[in-house]
């Protein structure tokens, strides 16, 4: 089953597939984590019913979401060895105890603290549940923040030496961590994570309030995603812009191809749509601004942007999907500014609870957050090609001692299962979010019950529903 | 001065063993669950052990991930090695997990996944075994690479490893379902355990009979110093472990044949661990060839010296959370 490709190639295609179907579920838990923790805790301090039932309304979701956050991450701590052993041999170094401590930092955390989160109000009390529910929250951030470091290091790697064997050895952990693209990059997916929950919640809310806007659960959340969308999109814009700085100082070759720029010209630019053709070395039928490339990129109408020319061809990553996928992530990001906009005049008008049309569109926009992440996560790591550890470690020369009929079997194996699996874990969630979000039900009825031995007289007390 | 990478040796070595005892009383209750038709059982078996899966799965991806950061070229190597076990583990554990959650959320659907947690749990069971067969007959490396070929793992010696690892796996989910259930589910779990703890015993004689055959290294590192004192005590641990499980089963205990089947994981261990020692990979390479540099070794493990006791601290209470018999009056329409 090598489909007459490369074992390099399929290797690639199974970690793409893999990581895109995992890369979903944090961006989500990872905002939605947050979002629990400030439901329980207006709860706790306002005792309004509506986020008590809110919190148990999207913790049911939580859980859909982090099982399956949790094996298909698994998957990947397991293909660096399986299909890219010759970068774990070199890089294993610097990355794996960054890992090493995204499990003993972040996912013992998350894994000791949920089941008390999710079910253990009743057991532990109002205070020790929170605490549990802050640091589920806490031990997503803390993980996102390791994942990132690792990620960014590969990036913009800094901080070491390399030995005989031709591994990388660490000489400075500060300098590795806080690699230049590190803080950047953070800032952005950490926002970006907010967001795709912003406009998930969002999107549950509008559907709701159509059918009924008098709902109070739903004006709740509604009100909250959108203040969300509105305060947290410009930061979100600010944020990419400074990244894109920070890229083109480091990775110039990944600007110029997401730019889709192959000719250095004394001014830049701005290419708005075209076809990039790597072959022929020119983007077609470009529809382009002069000079505003230079403003967007160097803040400079005067700037000259580097093209893919001045780049020797084997140390140019592909242009056509970076081109693509960095525009559709942005022209996400301008809907979603413009969501953001619509809903604070609606507010200012008081329709934001009854604008039909606005309402619509925040449930048109509910999956844009995802489809951002998955292209903002394939330009930068498409930009970083031919190489692993940018500019240092091949991608040819990363791949395991591997047999092409294994990866394509494999490869094939993952698709059929991550679409049975995780096809249905997205029914189960669409599912959950199209009832109504009354939360009169006794805590998850109907759910994985978290046994505990407890005296009669609490029994009583939680009734049969006990969770 | 004691090297940093026996430390790591001895942590990982820790990691795996509590990957072992914890997610393997969990996939034996996977394993039982095809003897378990009745739905009500069912709700109460899968509820005995969801809120303490996804942190006993955690030890496997610290395992991995210690791996790589710690003895990397180990982890370049024995993965390609097993290629094909640990894809299908994967791919088990990912039908596992998601059914503790998925069988709750649909009726038309709940045997679908009723069968992917019996299966996933055998799946990544037998793939484990698999995989631990495999290494302990060895693997070739050359030019820092695995140097074999695709289905070298698959042998009579790891078939019998794989099957032993998922007997030995249902003897611990039966003795934890014997902890944490009453009535007809506890005294069916009751004489599971008791075939099981049959099979295991058997089966751990079988496979070290025949590891000295595989390579006389083995058979020699057990009468050598030190470990000749422990060749010395094994038996007699092992007798008293099995005579705990016995007695336990047959007298009602509710926690001692558990313990006892913990007993004998634990022992099978440090078995292993005498058989492999100073090797990590048998025959391959040695801890010090394949660790990290120090200044990987170092970094981690001041973070795992602090990190790992307060792990075992939360850990632990969570399991304190959860303690006592599920009840299994709780309401499930």
């Amino acid at each position: 089953m090598s489909f007459g490709q490369t074992a390099e190639l399929l290797a690639r295609v199974q970690f793409a597939f893999t990581v895109s179907f995992h890369f979903i579920f944090p961006a989500f838990s990872i905002g939605l984590a947050s979002y629990l923790a400030v439901l329980n805790a207006l709860w706790l301090w306002k005792r309004d019913p509506a986020y008590l039932k809110l919190f148990d309304y999207w913790k049911t979701v939580f859980a859909i979401v982090f099982g399956m956050g949790v094996v298909s991450g698994i998957v990947m701590s397991y293909q660096f060895g399986t299909n890219w052993a010759r970068f774990s041999d070199k890089a294993g170094p610097v990355i794996g105890p960054l890992m090493g401590y995204e499990v003993l930092t972040a996912f013992f955390l998350e894994a000791g603290f949920l089941g008390i989160a999710l079910f253990g109000r009743r057991r532990v009390g109002d205070g020790l549940h929170m605490f549990a529910v802050a640091m589920v929250a806490a031990g997503t951030l803390i993980s996102a923040t390791w994942i990132i470091a690792a990620n960014s290091w590969m990036q913009t790697p800094a901080g070491f030496t390399t030995n005989a064997a031709g591994q990388f050895v660490p000489s400075d952990w500060w300098a590795i961590i806080f690699n230049p693209s590190f803080p950047y990059r953070l800032v952005h997916t950490v926002l970006a994570a907010f967001l795709t929950t912003a406009f998930a919640v969002g999107a549950v809310g509008a559907f709701h309030l159509l059918r009924d806007n008098a709902n109070r659960q739903a004006r709740v959340m509604f009100s909250m995603a959108m203040w969300m969308a509105a305060l947290v999109t410009p930061i979100q814009i600010i944020a990419g812009d400074q990244h894109g700085l920070n890229t083109l100082e480091h990775q110039p070759q990944k600007i110029a191809a997401i730019e889709g720029h192959y000719e250095t010209t004394p001014t830049t630019p701005l290419i708005l749509i075209g076809i990039p053709d790597d072959k022929a070395e020119v983007t077609r039928f470009a529809l382009e601004i002069p000079r505003l490339g230079g403003l967007v990129l160097a803040h400079d109408l005067n700037a000259s942007v580097k093209g893919l020319k001045d780049f020797p061809p084997d140390q140019r990553p592909p242009a056509f999907l970076p081109f693509w996928t960095f525009r559709i992530m942005v022209g996400l990001g301008v809907l979603m500014f413009i969501t953001g906009l619509w809903s604070l005049w609606a507010r200012y008008r008081k329709t934001l609870y009854t604008s039909k049309w606005l309402h619509r569109a925040a449930m048109l926009m509910g999956p844009s957050g995802f489809v951002a992440v998955l292209a903002g996560w394939y330009t930068t790591e498409v930009g970083r090609q031919p190489f692993t550890v940018y500019g240092l470690l091949r991608t040819s020369d990363s791949l395991s001692n591997i047999d092409a009929q294994a990866v394509g079997a494999s490869l094939v194996a993952f698709i059929v299962v991550y679409f049975v699996v995780f096809g249905a874990g997205v029914f189960y969630i669409l599912r959950t979010v199209s009832k109504t979000p009354e939360g009169e039900q006794p805590e998850l009825t109907e759910g994985p019950t978290r046994a505990a031995g407890i005296t009669p007289a609490q029994q009583i007390a939680e009734g049969s529903g006990n969770a | 001065m004691l090297d940093l990478s026996f430390i790591w040796a001895g942590l990982i070595a820790f990691a795996v063993l509590a990957y072992v005892v914890l997610d393997g009383f969990d996939l034996g209750v996977g394993i039982l669950f095809p003897f378990f038709e009745d739905q009500h059982e069912r709700n109460v078996m899968t509820n005995s052990v969801a809120p303490v899966w996804d942190g006993n799965e955690t030890w496997l991806v610290l395992g991995g991930g210690g791996l790589m950061a710690v003895f990397p070229l180990a982890y370049a190597t024995v993965l390609p090695a097993l290629y094909v076990p640990l894809i299908l583990m994967l791919l088990g554990l990912i039908f596992r997990g998601v059914a503790f959650e998925f069988r709750f959320r649909t009726k038309r659907w709940r045997p679908v996944w009723d069968w992917g947690f019996a299966l996933g749990s055998i799946t990544a069971s037998f793939t484990q075994g698999v995989a631990l067969g495999a290494l302990v007959q060895g693997i070739k490396i050359a030019d820092r690479q695995y140097a074999g070929g695709w289905w070298d793992w698959l042998t009579p010696f790891s078939v019998l490893t794989g099957v032993a690892v998922v007997v030995g796996y249902a003897l611990l989910g039966a003795t934890w379902l014997n902890l944490k259930t009453a009535g007809p589910l506890q005294a069916k779990a009751r004489r599971m355990a008791i075939y099981a703890g049959v099979g295991t015993l058997g089966l751990i004689g079988a496979v070290s009979i025949w590891t000295p055959f595989l390579d006389p290294v083995y058979f020699t590192r057990w009468f050598q110093w030190p470990s000749a004192y422990f060749s010395a005590v094994v038996p007699l641990a092992l007798a008293i472990c099995a005579f705990g499980l016995w007695h336990g089963l047959t007298t009602g205990k509710h926690l001692q044949p558990f313990l006892s089947a913990l007993g004998l994981f634990v022992l099978s261990f440090v078995g292993l661990g005498i058989s492999f020692y100073p090797y990590i990979v048998p025959g391959a390479l040695t801890i010090k060839e394949a660790a990290a540099p120090d200044a990987s070794l170092g970094f981690l493990l001041v973070g795992a010296l602090v990190l790992v006791p307060i792990i075992l601290i939360y850990t632990g209470y969570a399991y304190w959370v959860f303690r006592g018999k599920v009840d299994s009056n709780e309401g499930y329409h």
